[in-house]
């Protein structure tokens, strides 16, 4: 609480944003929010798989099956994206010592893990047909599970260490010194596919896709991104009940009294 | 500067005395090394392909083991907190103590690898890329595991999780590393690697004491 | 007294001060708010039960934690302004000894110095060994020694150490009557110079200058 005294006598911005980030506000408008979020992941799922399925041609080469690049892509962006979240709150919990920051990143890490997942079971599928194989060595797909790797190590970390504040600022540590190394870490493995004459077919080569195509990925994207602020607001809000058991705003809550 | 190496040299006092944890992970080298061709056969045309690779896996693996050696010794006696609390910068003293990490698990693999790379039949120039890519990777090794060990002092099951944690930070340095030396047994050319092996050295060297200093300081609170 | 080359005088104005601490531990908060003030010459004794924060409060005036809100001051700064300089000014203690079980006591001491910045020949930390009882053991590495000789020692590298600001966990465990003599002598005369100490200890100390918090 010393933090807000020493903002108050400067801009009142401030003072506005510390009381967000304090679980006891955010937690009810966390939960007006959620229910929109799901609306909004519904309409934009919808619209996508229509596209997906109806509007966008069919592939001369893959047939059908290709259609599957509609949830494979948008699940890599995804990953990769949730990952830079997830380092940018564990980094504002760190700097600015506020607990709400670091749930959110650790509401973030299992989903974006899942979705890291997503990508390489989503990667297999479409894969096998073209290939025959279920595992190939593509930079992507590669560089896509050492992600899920980092996610894991992460959520590790975190469910390792006892003392939860201790657990924030170590997680932190740990997802900026990756989010910081993703980019190295790509580029060798690119550099390594390229040397070792890796497979000719990539699935980044993908033919020159059709606008109808763009659209539907991005209609998913958006999905996925509701989807994802959705889910991370409800772990969230279990997280505060979790963490902030013992304070008194937590025990008047119709949630817990019952 | 006299900090930096009074803690090396402290360190450096420490593992003369008690020499078998460091022996133990040197042999751990030697014997996994042996395994390979033992799991895959003697051809010497497949052996000399796999030698890079399999090479640096076990270097890794072998820096993996000794890890937890760099901190967790001071931390159980307390000794991390008296020199948290000197008057030195701790980024100093964390650099002095990769350093003697370094010197003790990193030089030795840099000296023994060549003459595993024998039992790999491989040719001398590549056994002179392998010593100098060792040599620009290994300090990189040292220096991101600290991070590792930094983060999971004091807690259970900590050597098993810090391996899984630097694991994926080391792909690049191995990708590098045994890249040059399969990229000189091809002919391929070199001087690509060990730029990049330079850049992620020198990189790891300006900031990695800092992020350790910084874990250890959040392992003490 | 040869060895100790002590630069502060009875006339140094130190003053730790702790405003508003408070003290989180996991769930459980150990103290709220809590002020001290310790100056030149003074000891504090910081007494309670098992398990209320008296260790977390010695660490928490060190900087080793930070406070859930509040500050602690040394001659009216925070002591996060400049760790370095307070650090240079402070000696700690903890429950472990923190003495390198493969180095011999010499060994241990020299190093400390090296790292802590004080400058001293091998004949002055001979010297300060044998003060504290320990002829004939400074070469053996201090996994020979008891738990009370390895007190010694340390005793040893408080009295080099030329901190103003000495804190103390339980430095009275495991301690004979006469080591327990000898500590409260050196402490008794770091206050006398102008020091100022603060301790937890289970047991009854008297020592001149002393005030009691209890927790």
């Amino acid at each position: 609480m010393s933090k807000v005294n020493n903002f108050s006598t400067t801009n009142s911005h401030w003072i506005n944003w510390f009381k967000w980030s304090s679980p006891s506000t955010f937690y009810p408008v966390a939960g007006k929010l959620i229910p929109v979020f799901w609306i909004l992941t519904a309409i934009f799922g919808i619209a996508g798989l229509w596209v997906s399925f109806f509007v966008a041609p069919v592939d001369a080469v893959q047939g059908q099956g290709y259609r599957i690049i509609f949830v494979h892509v948008p699940v890599s962006w995804m990953s990769m994206l949730i990952y830079l979240v997830m380092a940018a709150w564990a980094g504002i919990g760190l700097i600015f010592n506020t607990r709400l920051s670091s749930m959110m990143a650790q509401a973030l890490a299992p989903i974006g893990a899942w979705m890291a997942f997503l990508s390489l079971w989503t990667g297999a599928f479409w894969g096998k047909p073209m290939w025959g194989t279920w595992w190939v060595w593509d930079a992507r797909l590669t560089s896509e599970l050492i992600l899920l790797f980092l996610y894991l190590g992460f959520i590790a970390l975190q469910a390792s260490i006892e003392n939860p504040r201790r657990a924030d600022k170590a997680g932190a540590i740990l997802a900026l010194v990756g989010a910081v190394n993703v980019p190295i870490i790509y580029f060798s493995v690119k550099w390594w596919n390229t040397l070792h004459q890796g497979a000719s077919v990539s699935l980044t080569k993908a033919p020159a896709m059709a606008q109808t195509m763009l659209w539907g990925m991005l209609l998913m994207v958006l999905c996925f991104w509701m989807y994802t602020i959705a889910v991370s607001l409800m772990r969230v809000r279990t997280l505060i009940l979790e963490r902030e058991a013992h304070s008194d705003w937590v025990r008047q809550l119709n949630e817990v009294k019952q | 500067m006299n900090a930096f190496v009074t803690i090396i040299h402290r360190d450096l006092l420490l593992v003369m005395r008690r020499k078998s944890e460091v022996l133990t992970a040197l042999f751990f080298f030697v014997v996994v090394t042996s395994l390979f061709p033992l799991g895959i056969g003697a051809d010497a045309a497949l052996l000399r392909k796999i030698a890079p690779g399999v090479l640096w896996v076990a270097a890794l693996l072998s820096t993996l083991l000794g890890l937890q050696r760099m901190f967790a010794a001071d931390y159980a006696d307390g000794a991390l907190e008296q020199l948290i609390l000197t008057p030195q910068s701790l980024v100093l003293l964390v650099s002095g103590k990769v350093a003697a990490h370094w010197l003790v698990s990193g030089l030795p693999l840099v000296i023994l690898a060549p003459i595993i790379g024998i039992q790999f039949d491989l040719d001398a120039s590549s056994l002179y890329v392998l010593m100098a890519s060792l040599l620009l990777g290994t300090p990189v090794l040292s220096l991101l595991g600290s991070i590792g060990a930094a983060l999971t002092l004091g807690v259970r099951g900590g050597s098993v999780l810090m391996s899984l944690l630097i694991m994926p930070l080391y792909i690049p340095v191995l990708i590098f590393g045994a890249g040059a030396v399969y990229a000189n047994s091809v002919g391929l050319d070199i001087t690509g690697h060990f730029s990049l092996l330079g850049a992620l050295l020198i990189l790891a060297l300006a900031f990695v004491p800092w992020v350790s200093a910084a874990a250890l300081k959040i392992a003490i609170e | 007294m040869t060895t100790t080359i002590s630069a502060t005088s009875s006339q140094s104005n130190d003053v730790l001060q702790a405003l508003a601490l408070t003290c989180v531990r996991g769930e459980r908060q150990l103290f709220h708010a809590l002020d001290l003030e310790v100056k030149s010459g003074e000891c504090l004794h910081v007494r309670g039960a098992n398990g209320v924060g008296k260790t977390s409060l010695l660490r928490l005036l060190t900087g080793l934690s930070k406070p859930e809100s509040g500050d602690v001051l040394w001659n009216h700064h925070s002591i996060q302004e400049d760790p370095k300089q307070y650090h240079r000014e402070l000696l700690f203690l903890g429950h472990r000894d923190a003495l390198k079980e493969d180095l011999t006591a010499l060994e241990n001491l020299e190093m400390y110095a090296a790292l802590d910045g004080i400058s001293i020949t091998s004949e002055q930390a001979l010297a300060s060994l044998w003060r504290f009882g320990l002829r004939g053991r400074e070469e053996l590495p201090v996994h020979y020694l008891s738990a009370g000789q390895k007190r010694r020692v340390l005793m040893a590298r408080m009295a080099i150490r030329q901190a103003k600001l000495w804190i103390l966990d339980e430095p009275f465990n495991a301690l004979d009557v006469d080591a327990v003599q000898a500590l409260q002598n050196l402490i008794a005369e770091h206050l006398r110079l102008g020091g100022l100490v603060v301790f937890t200890s289970h047991q009854e100390i008297v020592l001149p200058q002393m005030r009691v918090l209890e927790l």
